[in-house]
């Protein structure tokens, strides 16, 4: 294992090492280092296996287009899958490993897959796995194809979103995006300067260069630090814009606080969620250099060139101490250059292009390097590393060379992700060989590389300009250099070139794709797995695009590419959701007496969004056994149930009745002030859409009384017909739902308490009857009470401002105690109102339920229109086979019959009649009750079912009117 | 995601908006005279434009209004906001 640190240079700090540890081995490097850098200074070589084929796979890349280092970083709840080492910062302790490698990446036993590779080609698990069914292979395959084993525990750290708007946002901070951010901050403009690195800078990290009399490092940091002191612009780094949306609305990921896999250090969050809507966008993403694709292109030691030329520059990493180049283009020379300048030696340039410009090939041969023009690689050796390659000439006679490090260009990729997603048009630039931005589709414009334009002072003037810069851009030293490529799209030579190293797509795959018709790029994509890898093809997409138009015979243009997707780079869900999880990711709304229904032992349950007491257990009691009690007491002596969450809304005017009239399907015009009606409101379809009681409390002033679920849907129904149906009624509705806290005492002791409790007004039957409505006092607390019933028995629904609801239990529990009061939870109160055949919106009726259905057909007697009238008679809705409301009645047994059970007359052969839509045990009967809705269940009375699914299956049952009976046939409340 | 200009609010995220679909439709009356046809087509046909939609939002976390929408479904764009009730705008010319 060779020491690759050079001695000097680099934007490390060497007074500071670290230790971290690679597949369980101990390495150092220095503050500044990458994982992907401080490895390859340590002379590692393998660091990762390919996802198919398990072939040992080394650092093609130095920056987000890496696609062969896949890591996992950390252990425990902060373990991270999936990174690229060459983004991974190195901090002490880092522990790291290669994902998809068993047992370790240097020893792999899936290797296996590479000898059978004959075996293994596109689409290979679309034909094979097919029958009988994917699902039996699905675990061995994804086992073996895991890249990674993300943590099972929960995350233990912090994640924030953030909104932000800004006049620009410049995405990338190379030397045409600091310019236009630099100049757009000189304007007083609100700047939001993006950089996916550390550092600001992009390429002059790297890359020689002189502007404004300085180094091209130092001008980027002094503009970085320039913009970020303008009062208006914020300059983030570790920042990458992931995605480019509608209206120019764009998301960046923002790594905050602590490496990945290290302990969040303090009070910031990990990493924090930007959604940003920006006046104008400037795309300053730079480009990616692509690949050549050659036999063995994939073997470790196979570098971009301009990763071999950052390595050195930036890290004083050399990627090895003999190099080939291989080239099509002129901006691999460089690397040739980088090579030498720091120690290493170049055995030969190999370039493609029988006659590259003179001055490229007469830098290096001044410097003794053999150039071969027009020639390729057709062969790497070595295991697992490189050690050699095999050049074939201009004349086809092959030569072996050794070499350690070979440096690849196949020309360059404008990062037009973003603009992509932007919506913006690709156009295919011949003379460069590349795609760049066309017609943009929003307030963006790209520049610099990221436009296709490679010359510096070009770059910095684009970028200056749009920034709006005025009078003279910063100025590069050196007037910018022509670049030339002459494309070399795969060098025909027999072996595995690899297009897609990540997904392990060769250049064969492809031309299999091509033979079996999947020429769209589209199909290419899907049948070949190309670009669906965590990279998205970064490196990939444009050569094999490239391939399938030279294999079909089109241009490059006319084969177009896929389309790309945010995110850019991959996103973590702690980051997506933000604070959004655990008690935060759907908060639950708490009733007014929450606390005194805690201190009453109430067993919580989530209901409509609400936490609500589901029973109250006293101590050792169960579940169950605490409801029967609960309804029990109601119909002995007293219960008291919370039903604050029941949606009320205000509607006010005028007008008021006459909208009731045309939203209800019943009357509500006639409804006498003082007193309560129920009500069905149903939708344009004619389903009944919700249900409630309602009261008028003046001419001109109802109180609309909606199920809990019902509230805030019922609310902004009423708005939507005002608004946008019937402007011209004069009508005002306000959902006053959690103004209010509604307690309910019910069972027959419930005027005792209520009279206990102190009440300033008559309530006996005469005086306060059944569907009535008063404004009183209530043991002095301000209130209002409903004479309604959901349980059967003698109910007092008494409502008080929501600030006074403690006050109210407390006075009703006090007054209640010597009658035998119990609170009363949701199931003892479904149970109740079960066993009176009341019907419970959305669970006995689903979103095809009239009002025929529920026995409501009295409402097509209206002579006018009301929402959903006209479709009450359409044929369907008329049909006298359709399930209707009723109840059912065990006759074999008193157990209950499961809710859900399919039921059908025992003389019919197959298919359903109906189902039971609730259920449970009643304690005054001592047997089962249950509602269903049954096909023409209203005329089939005293017919005995079968239940035909479920638990109940072969039980009999006997169709009922809703609702249980005495033993003389008198309903429940008498 | 959208920037929406809510005719009372101004422009709005897209998260504080609800789409209520297409806009311009009426409601066929009176109910006794019309056909199963006409009812069908008023619940069911919506028409699907490449082109400018003219559908109506609601501002459902803001002023709590309906209105208006005129909105390119190839580009998003947004031509023109405008209140309940009032005619659809000329747009010749973006169509
Ligand atoms: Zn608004």
């Amino acid at each position: 294992m060779s020491g690759r640190r050079l001695p000097g240079g680099g934007r490390i700090d060497r007074n500071r090492p670290l230790n971290f540890t690679f597949e369980g081995r101990p390495y150092r490097g220095y503050v500044g280092d990458t994982l992907a850098s401080a490895l390859l200074a340590a002379g590692v070589r393998v660091v990762g296996r390919s996802f198919k084929y398990h072939r040992p796979r080394g650092l093609l890349a130095a920056g987000v287009e890496e696609a062969n280092a896949l890591v996992q970083v950390g252990e425990g709840a902060r373990a991270e899958v999936n990174l690229r080492a060459t983004e991974v910062e190195l901090h002490e302790g880092l522990t790291a490993r290669a994902v998809n490698c068993w047992p370790s990446a240097r020893f792999d036993v899936g290797a296996v897959n590479n000898l059978f590779g004959r075996l293994l080609p596109a689409g290979f698990y679309y034909k094979t796995f097919m029958w009988p069914d994917w699902r039996w292979f699905e675990p061995v395959i994804r086992r073996a194809a895991g890249l990674g084993r993300p943590s099972i525990l929960p995350d233990p750290d912090r994640y924030e979103t953030r909104h932000a708007h800004c006049d620009l946002l410049v995405v990338g901070s190379g030397p045409a995006g600091l310019a236009a951010a630099l100049a757009a901050s000189r304007r007083g403009e609100r700047v939001m300067l993006v950089e996916q690195d550390p550092l600001p800078g992009g390429s002059l990290l790297w890359r020689p260069a002189q502007i404004d009399g300085r180094s091209g490092s130092d001008w980027a940091e002094r503009a970085a630090a320039e913009i970020a002191a303008a009062p208006d612009a914020l300059v983030l780094t570790r920042t990458t814009a992931i995605g480019y949306f509608d209206h120019n609305a764009l998301a960046l990921l923002e790594r905050v606080a602590g490496a990945a896999g290290s302990p969040g250090p303090d009070h910031r969050p990990r990493q924090r969620l930007w959604s940003v809507r920006a006046r104008r966008v400037v795309l300053a993403a730079g480009a990616l250099e692509r690949p050549l694709v050659f036999p063995g292109n994939d073997r470790p030691g196979v570098m971009l060139a301009s990763a071999v030329s950052e390595y050195a520059a930036r890290w004083a990493a050399r990627a090895g101490d003999e190099a080939v180049v291989f080239t099509n283009n002129d901006s691999a020379y460089a690397a040739a250059h980088a090579l030498l300048d720091t120690g290493g030696r170049v055995a030969a340039v190999v370039d493609s292009r029988p006659a590259p410009p003179a001055r490229r090939t007469a830098s290096l041969q001044a410097r003794g390097v053999r150039t071969l023009l027009g020639a390729s690689i057709v062969a790497t050796h070595g295991r697992p590393a490189l050690t050699g390659v095999t050049i074939r000439d201009a004349e086809g006679h092959d030569h072996r060379v050794a070499a350690d490090v070979l440096a690849m260009s196949g020309g360059w990729n404008p990062t037009v992700h973003l603009f992509s997603q932007s919506g913006g048009a690709l156009v295919w630039d011949g003379e460069q060989a590349l795609f760049r931005p066309g017609r943009s589709a929003q307030a963006e414009v790209s520049v610099g590389a990221a436009a296709g334009e490679f010359g510096l002072s070009t770059a910095i003037e684009q970028g200056w300009r749009a920034g709006g810069g005025e009078g003279a851009p910063p100025l590069a030293d050196a007037a910018d250099e022509r670049w030339t490529i002459g494309p070399l799209w795969r060098v025909p030579a027999r072996g595995k070139a690899f297009v897609d190293f990540q997904n392990d797509v060769t250049a064969d795959d492809i031309a299999l794709s091509a033979r079996e018709n999947f020429v769209s790029v589209e199909h290419l994509k899907r049948y070949t797995t190309l670009g669906m890898a965590a990279d998205q093809g970064k490196t990939s997409n444009v050569n094999a695009l490239a391939i399938m138009a030279e294999l079909t015979g089109r241009p490059i243009a006319d084969v177009g590419t896929t389309r790309f997707r945010p995110p850019f780079t991959p996103a973590t869900f702690g980051a997506i959701g933000g604070r959004a999880r655990g008690e935060l990711f759907q908060p639950l709304r708490r009733l007014p007496a929450h606390d005194r229904h805690v201190q009453a032992g109430a067993a919580f349950e989530e209901y409509g969004g609400w936490l609500r007491p589901a029973h109250y257990p006293g101590a050792g009691e169960s579940a169950h056994a605490a409801e029967q009690r609960e309804a029990l007491a109601v119909r002995r002596a007293v219960g008291l149930f919370d039903g604050s969450p029941l949606g009320k809304i205000d509607v006010v005017g005028a007008d008021a009745a006459e909208f009731l009239d045309r939203i209800y399907a019943n009357t509500l015009s006639t409804l006498k002030v003082g007193r309560a009606r129920y009500g069905l409101m149903l939708n344009e379809q004619g389903a009944v859409i919700d249900d409630g009681v309602t009261v008028r409390l003046a001419a001109d002033h109802f109180l609309v009384g909606t199920t809990g679920g019902g509230a805030d849907r019922i609310a902004a129904w009423l708005e939507e017909w005002l608004q946008c149906e019937w402007p011209d009624l004069d009508v005002l509705v306000a959902p006053v739902t959690t103004a209010w806290a509604v307690l309910t005492l019910s069972g027959p002791k419930a005027r005792d308490v209520l009279d206990a409790a102190g009440v300033d007004m008559a309530i006996g039957e005469e005086d306060f009857p059944h569907m009535t409505f008063r404004e009183c006092r209530v043991a002095g607390v301000p209130a209002r009470i409903s004479r309604v019933s959901f349980t059967g028995e003698v109910s007092f629904e008494v409502s008080v401002a929501a600030d006074r609801a403690c006050e109210l239990w407390d006075r009703l529990r006090l007054a209640g105690a010597p009658f035998g009061l119990a609170p009363v939870g949701i199931e003892a109160w479904m149970l109740l109102r079960m066993e009176m055949g009341y019907l419970h919106l959305g669970a006995d009726t689903d979103g095809a339920t009239t009002p025929d259905d529920i026995g409501w057909g009295r409402v097509l007697k209206r002579r006018r229109d009301f929402v959903g009238r006209r479709s009450l008679t359409r044929p369907e809705l008329l049909r006298k086979d359709r399930l209707q409301f009723v109840g059912v009645e065990a006759v074999d047994s008193t157990v209950p019959v499961p809710v859900g059970s399919h039921l059908r007359s025992p003389g019919l052969p197959s298919g359903s009649e109906g189902y039971v839509t609730s259920s449970g045990l009643s304690p005054t009967l001592g047997r089962g009750v249950a509602l269903a809705m049954v096909r023409a269940g209203r005329s089939r009375y005293g017919e005995e079912l079968l239940v035909i699914t479920g638990e109940g299956r072969g039980r009999r049952v006997r169709v009922t009117v809703p609702g249980v009976r005495g033993p003389g046939g008198e309903p429940l409340d008498g | 995601m959208l920037l929406i200009p809510c005719p009372w609010c101004g422009p709005r995220d897209e998260i504080e908006f609800r789409c209520g679909g297409q806009s311009h439709i009426q409601r066929p009356e009176p109910f006794d005279a019309v056909s199963d046809e006409a009812w069908a087509d008023y619940l069911f046909t919506r028409i699907n434009p490449k082109g400018v939609s003219y559908e109506r939002w609601l501002h459902v976390f803001g002023c709590r209004q309906w209105f208006n929408v005129a909105r390119d479904t190839r580009t998003h764009e947004i031509h023109a906001v405008y209140r309940m009730g009032e005619p659809k705008p000329d747009l010749r010319g973006v169509e």
